[in-house]
């Protein structure tokens, strides 16, 4: 059925015959005639943020916990520049997200007209994609074209631009079943021969290892099922990045947990020592690899990737295999099933023998004494008292975000949603916003720094109006923790610029939005605290004070080999160095 | 290592055909890209050169079927052969890019670049300036008393060689396209 429409009602229709249930948007001059047809209908339920940016990291926590397409709805000029923060973390992270801008309308574009942005030229390195969509007859076919690109292949934000004269004018509607085939068809399945010999490896391999990422996760469910039967069926260790934390449960027999600049002491030590790396869905990115000439020397590389463009790009690959990460790991899987392959069971004993050696060093242990709560054990203490839950974890990006990727266990894939390869500070609370609104009977918790909360704290506003329960676990050191350990280990203990001194009454601030505010200093109120929190029907902000000169570790140094890593103190360091580790203490 | 089993001749969908990286001499590619010509299609190409640090040597654009709306932008680079390979791969991945073609490993092809060359001068300087034209089958397409403009296709070597010769007989300006290639017949 074909029918005339006017632009604005075909954007909400198409959205809808997209399946959307959900947009995030700030409403403006530039997007009102669309504004107007969201009023006049209830499919589609509209998210009022306080941000354009809050928008966007909302739209992603979405999409990264549903494993569908984020929607943002924005308008012209501030409207979409706000948006670029949000899209540059996006791609930078691979999220599947469709931003509809305003714009002025087509005859004034070029005139420096109210609100007027090059919006597609700002956005143009930031977006996958992105379309002004200057005739109301290609409007429709446009924002189909956009669903697919943003989902197909390698997933990224794409945007849509659209001048307000188009939204006003009518057009006949196309459905996505009416649009063209568009020529985008990103490769799927692997190269067969490559991934024999990929196989053929791993049957001589003595020291094999999974390096896992995100395109695990956004590959979806079947690839994560996927992985958890080839490593039960071959019995070797797996690491991940941060991004694909849960794509292997951290209770599984063969997790060594994160790897790299933070990661543990088992992970980046097979890391550097094994014989055989199978990269699925990671992209040997510079936090993972550390210095690139020391970097795994006596290993060959596998590498799974739906990105041509990933792979051979920092790390030379002897195993390129380009494809969608499930549809690979069934063709892996397959050919091991009916090779009857087995490994080298001997030398894999070895390497397991090894590995729980490092494991001994024990690299995140700490001591929690005294009267002030270290980090660690808050978010040790969040472990414990939440397990259990179906859960969903996002951060800021710092120090808690680390200690958060250390101590938190992951059962599940899109239940962590952190802001990885843009590392962008206000991202966890706005995105905890998107998480709940898809999941309104979990439990969500965004574990945060109090400097990078209050980058987007006005979405305080967002949480109460929707009576949003998004619990804000604030570790407070008043330091800007990250950028303070770096400057007291690489910049002779010069803290420039790394605290502040203004920071507000965390509690009369969640009170003042109508929120509940806690706060809590003493270690032995923390349980009761969490629990508190745990239990209030509503948003909370947790005002955890902590330790405010504690370093993450282990860390390698920016510029050092997976094997030369800095542990805390309470590491068993004595067994480190007899294992054969150079460990720098 | 079974490693990199590659083929000459990457395209751009395909990362089997990688050649290895273990070069650091810079290598100089002439690329053609095929892609759908929409506004603002070759800003997502010359942005991605410069935002992620690519050489661009020359480049040429424009509409080679009005039918498809398909346009050939010819590239010519200078990159390490890993270089080389991400920039093939980077526009590849280009959503509105429908091929890249690397002719100088994809077998022997043909390069073409046109100039226009203004030579002003009289007397001696004048005939051989003239004399010279001919000698490179430059066409003269302007003519006045005491000057030139001269058209001349070739290779980029052959319009580099006749501009050097024609500077000291008085060139004053030159406009060249960059150049256009295409694979020879088989």
């Amino acid at each position: 059925m074909t029918r005339q429409m006017t632009g604005a009602k075909m954007v909400v229709q198409a959205l809808k015959d997209q399946g959307v249930d959900v947009v995030f948007g700030y409403p403006g001059g530039a997007v009102l005639p669309i504004y107007d047809e969201i009023f006049q209908q209830n499919d589609i339920r509209h998210i009022l943020v306080r941000h354009e940016q809050g928008a966007v990291h909302a739209a992603e926590g979405y999409a990264r916990s549903t494993g569908k397409p984020g929607v943002v709805l924005v308008t012209s000029g501030p409207g979409a520049t706000n948006a670029v923060t949000g899209l540059t973390d996006a791609l930078m992270d691979s999220i599947p997200l469709i931003v509809l801008t305003g714009q002025v309308p087509t005859f004034m574009i070029g005139s420096d007209a109210f609100q007027e942005a090059d919006t597609v030229g700002i956005t143009r390195p930031c977006t996958k994609h992105n379309w002004l969509v200057k005739e109301t007859e290609r409007l429709a076919q446009t924002i189909h074209e956009a669903f697919h690109v943003a989902t197909s292949g390698r997933p990224g934000p794409v945007l849509v631009d659209i001048p307000k004269d188009v939204q006003f004018a009518s057009a006949k509607y196309l459905e996505p079943a009416q649009t063209k085939t568009s020529h985008y068809q990103p490769q799927t399945m692997g190269d067969i021969d490559t991934i024999t010999e990929l196989v053929e490896a791993l049957e001589q391999a003595e020291r094999p290892i999974f390096y896992t990422g995100g395109g695990v996760i956004n590959s979806g469910d079947e690839a994560t099922k996927l992985l958890r039967e080839l490593v039960d069926a071959t019995g070797i260790p797996i690491t991940s990045t941060l991004m694909g934390l849960g794509c292997y449960p951290a209770s599984g027999k063969n997790w060594l947990g994160m790897l790299g600049m933070h990661g543990l002491y088992e992970a980046n030590m097979a890391m550097h020592d094994c014989d055989l790396m199978i990269n699925i869905g990671a992209r040997f990115d510079d936090r993972i690899t550390g210095r690139l000439d020391a970097f795994s020397p006596g290993s060959q590389r596998a590498h799974i990737d739906i990105d041509p463009s990933s792979i051979n790009k920092v790390i030379r690959t002897d195993f390129p295999i380009v494809g969608d990460v499930k549809e690979v790991l069934r063709q892996m899987l397959g050919l091991w099933k009916d090779r009857g392959s087995k490994i080298n069971r001997d030398a894999i004993r070895n390497w397991w023998g090894r590995i729980d050696e490092w494991k001994k060093i024990n690299c995140l242990a700490f001591t929690q004494s005294g009267k002030t709560i270290k980090p660690q054990h808050a978010v040790h203490r969040l472990e414990e008292l939440t397990k259990g839950h179906d859960r969903y974890i996002c951060t800021e990006v710092g120090q808690h975000q680390m200690w958060a990727a250390q101590y938190l266990g992951f059962e599940d894939p899109n239940r962590w949603m952190t802001s990885g390869g843009l590392g962008t500070m206000g991202y966890g609370f706005p995105a905890s916003i998107g998480v709940q609104v898809a999941h309104p009977e979990s439990l969500v918790i965004n574990v945060a720094g109090e400097a990078s909360w209050l980058m987007n704290m006005q979405e305080m506003g967002t949480a109460v109006q929707y009576r949003l329960p998004v619990k804000q676990f604030i570790l407070n050191n008043e330091r800007l923790g990250m950028v303070r350990q770096w400057q007291e280990l690489l910049h002779g203990e010069r803290y420039s610029h790394s605290w502040s001194d203004a920071l507000p009454d965390f509690v009369k601030l969640a009170e003042a939005f109508g929120a509940k505010g806690i706060q809590c200093s003493d270690p032995a109120d923390l349980d009761d605290a969490i629990m508190e929190m745990l239990n209030y029907d509503g948003p909370v902000i947790f005002d955890c004070l902590v330790e405010k000169h504690e370093n993450c570790f282990p860390m390698i140094p920016s510029g050092k080999a997976h094997n030369e890593m800095l542990l805390g103190e309470n590491a068993s360091t004595a067994d480190a160095i007899d294992a054969g580790g150079a460990v720098l203490v | 290592m079974s490693a990199l089993k590659l083929k000459k001749g990457a395209s751009s969908h395909s990362a089997y055909n990688l050649r290895p990286t273990f070069s650091d001499a810079e290598e100089r590619h002439t690329l053609a890209v095929i892609v759908d010509n929409e506004p603002g299609v070759l800003a997502r190409v010359i942005g991605l050169f410069s935002g992620r640090g690519y050489n661009i040597d020359s480049l040429t654009v424009a509409e080679v079927d009005h039918t498809g709306h398909t346009s050939r932008i010819t590239i010519v680079t200078t990159g390490t052969p890993q270089i080389i390979e991400q920039i093939k791969a980077q526009l590849g991945r280009i959503v509105v890019v429908h091929d890249v073609h690397d002719l100088t490993v994809e077998g022997p092809s043909v390069e073409r670049e046109l100039a226009l060359l203004r030579v002003t001068g009289t007397g001696d300087k004048r005939v051989e300036a003239l004399r010279l034209a001919d000698i490179f089958r430059a066409n003269v397409v302007d003519s006045t008393l005491d000057s030139f403009v001269f058209e001349i296709t070739g290779t980029s070597e052959k319009v580099d060689a006749f501009a050097d010769l024609m500077r000291p007989l008085g060139l004053e300006e030159i406009a060249r396209t960059g150049v256009a290639a295409l694979s020879r017949g088989t």
